[in-house]
Order: structure tokens, then sequence, then C-alpha cells
């Protein structure tokens, strides 16, 4: 390199300084965003459904709300991790057993009497650390261009036999197929499940989330799907109704295939603003915010307050058979994550 | 490479006499912060994986998902490594040795998919069939993405290379391919490992395309691994195996990049080359051209303008785009960027300055560990600086400033190059001359050689801001609560297939990378750019 190839060396020194005076001025605009002080929201919770309930919080009480996101064993472990230092005020996650795992570590709070009220107990801890807010079905999506629904199995434990090789997709990291193998554990023991999970890691194809397994069946890549229902709503309204190539298939009575998940909410035992953080799980089980979730379009849950009618896409509450699992034998997610990662399937 | 000017022989300067052999203390002290925050997260690594008892690491490693990993990547590696080769000097060729219609527009073209992050380009593929999930399309991505990281060092050494020794291979009845196989290609090698090597190093840190892909490598298992939950031992021996393989190719890159210095000492006077004619073939080459062209540029930038007009029809996402949410994210990953850049060429300073005016077996050392950032994947950089920052300085945990550290570990070896060079250019007469009037090292340092070395020093801010702007996984794992920039809101909408909701983010991001970059060629000069 000459110096005659650098036509005009000014330029050059203006851009970097003006990187260095941007970069000081964006830390101090940055630093003074600590005004009003925030709750502090960690979710498992998808952020769209997180936007509209943080969105009306903040306009009924004019509190800001801080959200960190990610998926709920994720955000879970975290919180273990942080331990008491936590900067988490709330914890509002997809799915019981990451509730189920910070109440065993000794972090959560009791919920305030008032709002455990508004949820039929058994869908909360019963020993008021964390209240259920929605649930989900699990279902079964599939591409009837590529299997009748009479050929569709009995149990979801029927997809390790070899026969169902191709045919099957499921999203082993994605947070709601955890209770799914806890669920088993708990039903058949842990050398069943293992089995059982070493056929589905010989016969299917693996998915980063339910989103994605949803999308293959409905464009045909593969035949049948495990996901909650949820995904499979969510889809209709983003591609419209008139290219929904897939249909749910709803495991027979019982079946812990059919297995509802519930999406939960707590107050650390380390929060900063408790009584904020227990007006923030006041407004999730609320009517109001009911309502508005279960119209929004956004979010296919079921809301768990009494009273509030569900989206008409999904199949009526009252409808479901779930298998008889309560919260509590579902537990945390540890020995689920250990059987996925013997099984090769993390 | 630059070259400082030689004192004139048996004259000696009265600079010299000035000059220390070892460096001032101060300046040491400030060259060491850079390499030791580098070996920060591979200790950190080391240390968890030595927690593991060696009964316990063998399960761990023998277990089948290690072999599916390892044939997985390793596969990846060496496909996407050839056909990057294979398209980068094809691409090289057209462009200096024949007479490809449109040769100046591809020269450039063929550089900028570089400012194309491939966490984009896989949306863009994705979006148009998600058939395109699992190794084919994790390679077409991966090729098109990283060809132009061979092309542009093969363009140089083409465009550096005397052009008489394939003219006499031609006069002794060679054809054309004969005296590219004979000639030429002997004499592209060092450029041309270097540059696989720079592929396979990208294509195993990668994560972002490969997740939105479906493909499963050491990066996103890791990824995996940290979503279910915290596992440390099966987690850092992971990120060891995958640390040990960035490792091997970064030394043999920096081993290549040695012997190119010293192949092309004495390159000589050269003649203008003649051209070769592509005759019939002439346009069928330049089709072909174009396609590149189309997939590695046209397709991504051409599939966010698809969706972007798609927005606010019925295929859009559950969730409204909104003005404000662009806007407070475009400034999260401009700050971010900036505050990086800055970080970034404030520890290559120090180091550029001690290996320019100090060299010397400890320097040489401290240089090298800066490298060493390269070959850390930013998800292992990313893990272990949770796992330091909860237990060890938590004040320092989802902090700003711990996100910037690691985009400064990741950067270094980018600011490192450009640094160094502009430091070696600046005239060292004009620094003897102020010592001999009296200046201390520092007040040299800050009022000759820093404004000589500015628009060096501002090339280097820029390449690590673009950088940063496009990097998604130490952003994902380390951002701070509330914080939410371009990339990390890429990634939320299309990792749930939201692809319009996207769209938006994905512009911004592709514009301020395009822009940035273009800024910087039209300074610096395309070519010499990128080669750095």
């Amino acid at each position: 390199m000459s110096h005659s190839s650098m036509p005009d060396r000014r330029p050059g020194r203006r851009l970097f300084l003006s990187a260095t005076l941007a970069a000081v001025a964006g830390a101090g605009l940055a630093r003074k965003a600590g005004a009003a002080s925030p709750l502090t929201l960690y979710s498992g919770q998808h952020a769209q459904t997180v936007a509209l309930v943080t969105g009306l919080f903040t306009k009924e009480t004019g509190i800001p709300v801080r959200v960190h996101s990610g998926d709920g064993p994720e955000i879970a472990n975290q919180i273990v991790a942080e331990g008491a230092r936590s900067p988490a005020d709330v914890f509002f996650t997809e799915n019981s057993p990451d509730l189920v795992l910070l109440a065993e570590k000794g972090l959560l709070a009791p919920v305030d009497p008032a709002t455990l009220a508004k949820i039929p107990p058994r869908f909360s801890a019963a020993d008021g650390l964390w209240v259920g807010v929605l649930a989900r079905e699990n279902v079964l999506a599939y591409n009837p261009s590529l299997i009748q629904e009479s050929a569709l199995p009995a149990s979801l434990l029927d997809f390790a036999e070899p026969q169902w090789k191709g045919k099957i997709a499921i999203a082993p990291t994605d947070s709601d197929f955890l209770p799914l193998v806890a669920a088993v554990a708990a039903l058949k023991g842990e050398a069943a499940t293992l089995t059982w999970l070493k056929g589905l890691k010989r016969d299917a194809a693996l998915y980063q989330d339910d989103e994605g397994v949803v999308a293959a069946v409905n464009r045909g890549a593969v035949a049948t799907g495990v996901i909650n229902s949820y995904y499979w709503a969510r889809l209709g309204v983003e591609v419209g109704p008139e290219k929904m190539e897939s249909r749910l298939y709803h495991f027979p009575p019982g079946d812990v295939g059919g297995l509802v998940n519930i999406s939960g909410a707590a107050v650390l035992k380390s929060s900063r603003h408790p009584e904020e953080a227990q007006r923030f799980l006041a407004l999730l089980v609320s009517p109001p915010a009911q309502e508005m979730l279960a119209k929004s379009e956004v979010d296919f849950e079921y809301p768990l307050a009494e009273g509030v009618a569900a989206n008409p896409v999904l199949k009526p509450f009252s409808e479901l058979r779930p298998p008889q699992i309560s919260v509590a034998s579902l537990g945390d997610n540890r020995l689920a994550a250990k059987l996925l990662r013997e099984a090769g399937l993390i | 490479m630059p070259e400082a000017p030689a004192p004139l022989a048996g004259v000696r300067l009265p600079g010299a006499a000035l000059r220390r052999r070892w460096p001032p203390p101060l300046l040491l002290a400030a060259a060491v912060a850079g390499p030791l925050i580098v070996v920060l997260p591979v200790g950190e690594i080391l240390l968890e994986v030595a927690r593991i008892g060696p009964a316990e690491a063998v399960r761990l490693l023998w277990r089948p998902l290690v072999a599916e990993l390892l044939v997985n990547t390793i596969g990846l590696v060496i496909a996407a490594t050839l056909s990057a080769a294979l398209v980068g000097t094809a691409a090289a060729w057209l462009v200096e040795r024949t007479d490809l219609p449109g040769r100046r527009f591809f020269a450039v073209a063929a550089a900028v998919p570089l400012a194309v992050p491939p966490f984009i380009s896989s949306y863009a593929w994705l979006s148009i069939s998600p058939a395109l999930e699992g190794f084919l399309g994790a390679l077409v991505v991966v090729t098109s993405s990283y060809f132009p990281l061979v092309y542009l060092p093969v363009a140089a050494s083409l465009r550096g290379m005397d052009p008489a020794l394939e003219e006499t291979a031609r006069s002794l009845g060679q054809g054309a391919s004969g005296s590219f196989l004979r000639v030429v290609l002997p004499q592209l090698r060092p450029a041309l490992l270097g540059g696989m090597l720079l592929v396979a190093l990208n294509v195993l840190v990668e994560f972002g395309a490969f997740a939105l892909l479906r493909f499963r490598t050491f990066t996103t298992e890791l990824y995996a691994e940290y979503r279910t939950g915290f596992n440390g031992p099966a987690e850092a021996l992971l990120a060891l195996i995958l640390l040990l393989l960035c490792l091997i190719c970064l030394f043999a890159e920096l081993r290549i990049r040695g012997l190119a210095r010293y192949a092309r000492i004495g390159a000589g006077v050269r003649r203008p080359v003649t051209l070769l004619s592509l005759g019939r073939a002439r346009l069928p080459v330049f089709a072909l051209f174009v396609l590149l062209v189309l997939a590695a540029l046209g397709l991504p930038l051409g599939m966010i303008l698809y969706w972007l007009t798609r927005h606010g029809s019925a295929a859009v996402t559950p969730v409204a785009v909104s003005l404000e949410g662009l806007v407070e994210a475009t400034f999260s990953s401009v700050w971010l960027g900036f505050a990086g850049a800055a970080l970034t060429v404030v520890l290559a300073l120090p180091l550029g300055l001690l290996a320019t005016r100090y060299p010397g077996r400890l320097v040489t050392l401290l240089e090298r560990s800066a490298y060493l950032g390269q070959g850390v994947p930013g998800i292992v950089i990313a893990l272990a600086f949770i796992t330091i920052t909860i237990r060890t300085v938590q004040p320092l945990y989802q902090t700003a400033a711990t996100l910037i550290v690691a985009y400064a570990i990741l950067f270094l070896p980018l600011a490192l190059v450009s640094v160094r060079a502009a430091l070696m250019q600046a005239e060292r007469r004009l620094e003897e001359i102020g010592r001999s009037l009296g200046l201390g090292w520092f007040n040299v340092t800050r009022r000759i050689v820093l404004p000589l070395a500015g628009p060096g020093l501002g090339a280097a801010a820029a390449l690590v801001f673009v950088s940063i702007v496009t990097e998604l996984t130490a952003t994902l794992l380390l951002a701070p609560i509330g914080t939410n920039t371009l990339a990390m809101q890429i990634w939320a909408d299309t990792s749930t297939l939201a692809f319009a909701a996207a769209a938006p983010y994905a512009a911004m991001m592709v514009l301020l990378s395009l822009f940035s970059t273009w800024l910087l060629a039209r300074r610096f000069g395309a070519t010499r750019l990128f080669q750095q």
C-alpha cells in the first residue's frame, strides 16, 4: 500500500471520530432509559402474546415492562442460575414444568389468593406458588393427501413403531415437547419412555419448533406431525384458510397424546417490585385480558378464567379428554431433558 | 503487503538511536488487554471441561449424537469449502483473465454477497421453498454467501501474477485449461487455500442459517442444549470439540497466510494481461455469472422486497410491525455497533502499535492470541460469558458491556488487520523527527501516528460496525433485558416462519450493511477492503 492510493484521508478520520462520538452518545442515551421503575418480565411465552398483555398492563397502570424472552426451559434454568440475584419480577411461561422447577428451587413467592381464585384450582399449583393462565391441546396434524384419517394411530406411543419411519415429524427441542415426554414418563415409566424416544429418533423428521412441524405437514413434506393445536390455528391465519392442506387429529380420550399444556405465571421471591408483579398476574387472569387474548387471532390458547369463551377455531375446551395427569405429577422437565439426551434427540 | 520505508543503507537516522528494544510499559499493558479477553472464554470452557471426570467425559463423547454432529459438520465443511473454491476461483478467473462482458460490474458484484449475512440468505431461500432444508439447502446458502472469501484473494492473486508465464505456457502449446492447471493454479495455491480455510472456519461457526435450515451442527446443538436448560458438562464438551475444529482451521490459515506473504515478494514488473477470448462460450458463461449474482445477491434482496410488499395483505404475521419497533431495533443495532467498533479499535490499536513498532517474540505471541478470537465461535463465547458473569462478575451480568466485550473478542482480528496495515503505512520518518524534537512515545503516537493512520483506523471501525450489525449468535444470548436489535427481531420472526414480519428488519439490516460497505469500498477500493 502506498500513500497515493489513499486519495483523501480526512473522510476516514471523520468516519472514525463520528463513530466514537455516536458510541458515547448511544451509551449515554441507554443509561437515561431507567426513568420510571419498570417491571422485569422473564417470558417463555410467545412474543406476540406477551406484547398484547404488557401493552394492556402499561396502559392500565402506567408501569413500563422490560421483557426478556426465550424458550421456557431456557429462561427457567436461567432464573435458577441467577438465584436470589435474578433481575426478574415475573415469570410467564408456556408450560407448567418450568414453573414447577422454580417452585422446587424455592424461588417463587405465593400468588395473591384473589388471583388464584379466578382460575379453577386444578390448573394452578396446589401450594399457590404459581397460577395457570392459558392452556393448549396437544394434537396430531396430518396431511390428508398423504394419509387417511382412519390410518392414524390410537396412541402417540405408536409412532415408535417402524412402520412410521419417515411419516412423523416432531420438534424435540421445542419447549412444548418436553412436557409430552414428562407425561409419557409419568404414565409409563422411565425405561418405556426411553424405548419410545429411541423409536422416534429412528422414525421422525426433526424440526426446530412446532411452527416448522406444522408448516412441513401442511406443504406435504411429511404425513403427520406432533404439535399443539395453537400452531395449526396460527398457520391458518398466516397463510389463509384456503391454503390449509392439513387437518387436526385429536388423540382418543385419555391417550397421553392429548395432553393439555398449562401456561402459567409466577412472582419471583427475589422481586424488588412484588406489588406491581402481583398486579401483573392479576391482569393476566382478568376477564378483559383473557377475552382480549381469546379474540386476538394471535394467541390460540384456551383462556382458563371461568366464563371466557375460547377462539371458535379450537375444539371446545369442555370436549377435550386429556390423560389423567396433574400438573404436580407432570413435574419439572429435568427427567424429560435427560431422556431426550439419552435418546440422541437433543 | 505494506512495507515500511527502509532507512538508507549506512546512514544512521536520528530516530534509530531512540528506538527501544522494549516497548513502553504502559503500551504493553494496554496491548495485553485484547488478548486477555480473547483467552477468557477459552479458559472458561477448559475449566468447565476439566471438572468432568474421565468416565463421564467418555460417556458424553461416546454418544451417537456426537458422531452424527461430526459427520454433519465435517461433511458440510468439506462440501462447502470445495464448492466455494470452485465457484470463487472460476469467478475470479473469468473476471481477471477473460473477455467476459460486464467484467467490471461482476468484479464488484462477486464481492458484495459478503455484506449479506447467511441467516438472511437462508431466510430468503427458505421462504421460497421450505424444501431447501437440510444438507443441500445449507450447502447452497453457505456457498452463495461465502464464495467471495475465495474469489477475493484469488482475484487479487491473479491480478498480481506475472502474465508472462501463462503466455509462455500457451506459446508452448498449452491450451487455456492446460496453462491454467499447470501454471496459474500452482501460483494461486496460497490464496486459494487461505480462502478455502476461511470458508471452512465460517461454516464451522455459522449458527443462524443452519438453525433455520434444520441442519444439525455443533453450533445448533449447543443452542438446543442451551434452550432446553443449561447442561454444563455436555455443553462444555461439545463447545470444546467445535473449538478444536475451528483452531485447526485457524492455524492452517495463519500458516498459509504467512506463506502467501513470502510468495508475493519479488513479483517483478508486470505487463498488462492479454484477455482470453471466450468465443462461443461467452454468452453461456455470462448467463451463468448472472445466475450466480442472482442467487447470491438478487435472491436475498428480492425476497426481502417481496415480503415487504406482502405486508398489509392477507399473509401477514399475526402482530403488525410497528414503526416504533423498527426504529428502536435499528437504534439498538447501531449503537451497539458503534460502541463495539470503538472498543475493538481501541483494543487493536496498542497491539498494532506494538506489532509494527516493537516487533519481538512476546509481541508476536500477543498478536497471535488476539487472532485466536477468529476461531472462537460466537455461541461458545456467549455461553462462556453467561457462566462467567452469573458466577463471578454478577454486576456485569446481562449488561450491554458484556455483549460489547464479546463483540470485541469476535472482531478484534478483523480490526487488527486493518489497524496494523494503517500503522505500517504511517511514515516512520515523521515519527522519528517527532522523537528527535523531544516528544515522548505517547505524544508521537497521539500527534503524528494516529492522524496519519486515521483513515485506516476508520476503515477498521467501519468493518467491525458492519460485522456487529449483522451478528446474530452472541447478540441473541447476551443482549441485555429489553434490548431488541435488528438481528434478534429477524431471528424471532424467521424462526417462527413469520417471513413478512421479518422483512422490514431484514431490509433495514441489509441497507445498513450495504451502505457501510459501499462507503468503505468507495474510499478504500472494493477488493482491498474485502481482502482484509
